[in-house]
């Protein structure tokens, strides 16, 4: 009975990243490591088959939500906080349709945290990515849920006594089926994270590492500058040893009560490394827990495995309702229980 | 047997009262539908504590319903009940107050040992100590009788216990000469399956309340109520709960839209949300989210996509979701937020009635935010007003408040069932045409075009900034700012121009026109008929659409001497009609979680007629 209007879809093939770029100027800092998400995200789209009026792209606020105005597919930048619980709706009622959702360390966690968590135990199948810049930017510099404590800001001139939330740990704790990490600037790494993310049934959390050049600046230097990034970067690849380094001769290890050490691949040997498995969770957070400086930091598939979406789960019932109904519609309801004649 | 005389009686009103464990609510229910059947008009009122189970013979855990039946038309559930049956001395204590002089008071006797009534603070029994000596008191021991008649089926003491509400209902049955047919029947439907002991222990209990009063000489004389002239047709009972969740169906399946509701669970809104969740097999899609915020964000998310969206909530729930309303009217997309109020501020009285969320829902937000209320007038109402809000958030492209309150909510009414073919369709029109498309251009409702995601040709970015007009692009140029807010205005101003003229019962001049929006109705309604019969010029306008008022509206307050706006707050209509149309309007004003008396009003309007 849906009345959508039923036109046939456009060519996804054709697709380009110049399809996806919009006439709007975009209005980030110079220098804003969103730019280069932006970039791969326009890059990964028309490589997914999907048509692009069948992308939605909803965010909150904050400068990460722009996003929307500079993607040329339906989008909404809606109010703060809420983008995940307004995804729910549109995929909910409309499972056809590919529903991302962009977000930032403060929208997300801060304000916005309930949902957050919810749509991910939802298993909502909505792709979210959050640009974590671990600074609140739009309004101007205060310490955010994710700044490092003794942060100082504009509103913590003393240091933050708050303690910072970890978004992986958070969203694996969530229940969420696939949980990623990547940076804003190692543009290759970033496309093959979205990508995966993209074509995974159910919630996809990624967390972005965002570089805010105003209010925040280098925050991820020891990751992406050439000098120390082979040494704080662990690259996650699934049934692989877990290690790192310019030749990775590095490798994380457990002790012999449980915790994570940073050993020598030569004298350790490379048979008793950690051996990543994306579908393992308690490995999942085990990785989430290794935190710069005294840790490499992890990027790349944390976790990834297959539930029943939320979104498919409730047009699996009201299908099944359907098909058993005896149909008549709301006359046989109003009709229906007891009744009397006059 | 006994030989007695069957008196005649145009209305009654009965009120079952119990603790919350004792089934009154099931024992109202029953009641009511077996009256229906039985051809009388009537109203109830279901008055339960907020406490799933207050302590056992506790004042709080007192648990009510009144029935108001009649072979005339009601509009009521009464003012005061000429019968109450106390289940135990707390039921006694607290109801009272409300029973007419001379009205049968029929009393648990076993409940009124010297522990359960130095519980609730009686110094001595008001049985004994003549203090009920204005009442016809009929003492029966409930409990005795109904666990002797069903002793051999063998039930625990505790489950045997439970079935005395039967005996009561039994009793009450047979005093107005009703059928016990159709309590049977349900026992066979509902119970029977689950627990046939149980249920062959209610019917017995039923009949030993039907037997008690045949045998017994307490009572002088048994009532009968004749029909009621009801306008032909098929009838159901129905809360207002139901007919706001049938309501909302009929709007989808009268536009053609998917159903989708978000919803928090609420007092008294609860139900709708349980209602709709039923209804799968007609496509509704039901979404229980993490709290009110997410609840409407899911419904802007599934409007934006196509769908006829709606939450369901009260008071405070409003008050959660005022930002995600004021995003709906940036957004202008079509869905609608259903408040059932209740009493407030704050948690205030979950489970009582009161109608204070009018200036909530009109400005209770930041910015110029207009958006359209309607108001349900009754339980059978809602169906229709449930309608109206869909449509005119389709037609409008708005989010829509429609309210309810408790007392609407959880009464009953014997109710016409409609005929869908009889209803006017809802056009949709979605959006095709890429060529030259705008999403914020607009047609002569000043409605722009509903252009949802899966149409080729048509993606465009909305959002909570301010829009250029017609491209809706983000602007922040002052002149257009404010040709925004002058035309988000004129939308909804607009949809005065589509209403039909008010309707005025009564006196269409003269002396006072009583003006009423939402759950008052049947009061107001009673009270002005009252005022008329002694032969004053009295008028009454009930308001369906409290923004925007009807075009006629101001012209109609002129026609009256006085204008009498009577509300469960402190004056909300009162202002907004005053400050409008300079209107020297009085109100009648109470927040007791109550609704009004069909007295007060008539005291009212007779104090307005000597002013």
């Amino acid at each position: 009975m849906s009345l959508y209007p039923k036109l046939p879809s456009t060519d996804a093939s054709a697709l380009t990243r110049k399809d996806f770029q919009t006439d709007q100027d975009v209005r980030w800092c110079p220098g804003c490591g969103d730019y280069a998400i932006l970039a791969q995200v326009h890059k990964t789209l028309p490589e997914l088959g999907i048509p692009r009026e069948n992308f939605v792209f909803i965010s909150g606020i904050g400068c990460s939500s722009r996003f929307p105005y500079y993607t040329n597919t339906f989008g909404m930048h809606s109010i703060h906080g809420r983008a995940p619980s307004i995804a729910t709706g549109v995929k909910t009622l409309r499972p056809d349709l590919s529903v991302w959702v962009v977000t930032g360390d403060g929208d997300a966690l801060s304000i916005g945290g309930n949902h957050l968590i919810h749509a991910l135990r939802r298993n909502v199948d909505l792709k979210i990515l959050m640009f974590n810049n671990r600074i609140y930017g739009l309004t101007k510099g205060q310490y955010s849920p994710t700044s490092e404590k003794g942060k100082k800001t504009k509103s913590t001139p003393m240091g933050s006594v708050d303690y910072p939330f970890n978004p992986i740990s958070l969203a694996l704790s969530a229940e969420a089926t696939f949980v990623a990490r990547s940076v804003d600037v190692d543009a290759k790494h970033l496309g093959a994270v979205l990508e995966r993310a993209a074509r995974h049934k159910g919630s996809a959390f990624v967390e972005i590492y965002q570089n805010c050049n105003i209010f925040n600046d280098g925050a991820f230097e020891y990751l992406t500058d050439r000098a120390t990034k082979a040494d704080h970067e662990l690259r996650l690849e699934h049934g692989k040893p877990v290690r790192f380094g310019p030749n990775g001769e590095r490798g994380v290890a457990l002790d012999a009560s449980m915790r994570p050490v940073v050993v020598d691949v030569a004298t350790y040997g490379e048979d008793r490394l950690l051996v990543h498995d994306e579908t393992n969770e308690a490995m999942a957070f085990f990785l989430s827990r290794l935190v710069h400086p005294d840790f490499p930091t992890p990027v790349g598939v944390f976790r990834a495995v297959e539930r029943p979406t939320y979104d498919g789960l409730v047009a699996e019932q009201v299908d099944a309702a359907v098909a058993r109904g005896k149909g008549g519609g709301v006359q046989a309801l109003l009709d229906g229980g007891e009744t009397w004649t006059v | 047997m006994i030989e007695r005389s069957t008196e005649i009686l145009d209305a009654v009103a009965v009120r079952f009262a119990g603790d919350s464990g004792d089934g009154m609510q099931l024992t109202g229910t029953q009641f009511t539908e077996t009256t229906a059947i039985a051809g009388n008009d009537l109203a109830t009122f279901p008055d339960f504590p907020a406490e799933i189970r207050a302590p056992a013979g506790s004042l709080a855990g007192v648990s009510g319903f009144q029935v108001h039946f009649s072979s005339q038309e009601v509009f009521t559930p009464g003012d005061e009940p000429d019968v109450l049956i106390a289940m135990n001395p707390a039921a006694l204590k607290v109801n009272l107050a409300d029973l007419k002089k001379g009205g049968i008071l029929i009393l648990n006797s076993e409940q009124f040992t010297t522990k359960n009534l130095e519980r609730v603070g009686y110094a001595s029994n008001p049985i004994e100590d003549g203090s009920l000596a204005n009442y016809h008191v009929i003492q029966v021991d409930v409990t005795g009788i109904t666990l002797r008649a069903i002793q051999e089926l063998g039930l625990n003491q505790r489950a045997a216990v439970r079935s005395k509400n039967f005996f009561a209902l039994g009793l009450v049955y047979w005093l107005f000469s009703r059928d016990m047919q159709h309590t049977l029947d349900w026992i066979d439907q509902t119970m029977e399956k689950k627990d046939p002991t149980v249920a062959e222990a209610n019917r017995r209990a039923l009949r030993a309340g039907w037997n008690y009063g045949e045998t017994t000489e307490a009572f002088a004389h048994r009532y009968d109520i004749p029909k009621a002239p009801i306008e032909p047709g098929r009838y159901k009972n129905i809360t207002g709960n139901e007919a706001t969740a049938l309501g909302f169906l009929a709007a989808a399946e009268l536009s053609g839209l998917e159903l989708f509701l978000g919803s928090y669970p609420i007092t008294p809104a609860s139900d709708i949300l349980h209602a709709l969740s039923r209804q799968k097999h007609l496509g509704v899609k039901t979404f229980q989210a993490e709290d009110e915020i997410a609840a409407i964000g899911a419904v802007i998310g599934a409007a934006y996509a196509g769908g006829l969206g709606l939450t369901t909530t009260s008071g405070p729930g409003v008050a959660l979701k005022s930002e995600a309303m004021n995003l709906g009217i940036m957004l202008e997309l079509p869905f609608v937020i259903a408040d059932v109020q209740r009493g407030g501020p704050s948690t205030g009285l979950p489970t009582k009635t009161e109608q204070s969320d009018l200036l909530q829902v009109m400005y209770g937000r930041n910015g110029e935010s207009p958006i359209p209320v309607v108001a349900a007038a009754g339980p059978g109402d809602c169906f229709y007003a449930a309608i109206e809000a869909c449509r005119i958030a389709i037609e409008s492209m708005t989010p829509v408040v429609f309210l309810s309150d408790g007392y609407v909510a959880n009464g009953a009414e014997p109710w016409r069932i409609p005929q869908m073919s009889d209803l006017p369709k809802i056009p949709v029109v979605f959006h095709t045409q890429a060529e030259g498309f705008k999403p914020y251009d607009r047609d002569e409702k000043l409605s722009r075009p509903w252009a949802v995601p899966g149409t080729p040709g048509l993606e465009h970015r909305i959002g909570g900034l301010e829009k250029q007009n017609i491209t809706g692009n983000i602007s922040y140029d002052p002149n257009n700012h404010d040709a925004m807010v002058r035309l988000r205005a004129e939308k909804v101003r607009r949809i005065a121009d589509r209403l039909p003229p008010t309707t005025i019962h009564g006196d269409p001049d003269g002396k006072v026109l009583v003006v009423g929006w939402g759950g008052t109705f049947g009061a107001l309604r009673a009270g002005v008929e009252k005022v008329r019969a002694l032969g004053h010029r009295v008028g009454h306008v009930h308001l369906r659409h409290l923004n925007p008022f009807p075009n006629d509206l101001g012209e109609i307050l002129g026609r009256y001497e006085q204008v009498l706006v009577p509300e469960l707050n402190l004056g909300q209509l009162l202002m907004m009609l005053r400050a409008r149309y300079l209107v020297n309007a009085h109100g009648l004003n109470k927040v007791q979680g109550k609704p009004f008396k069909e007295s007060e009003i008539v005291r009212a309007i007779l104090a307005r007629l000597e002013a």
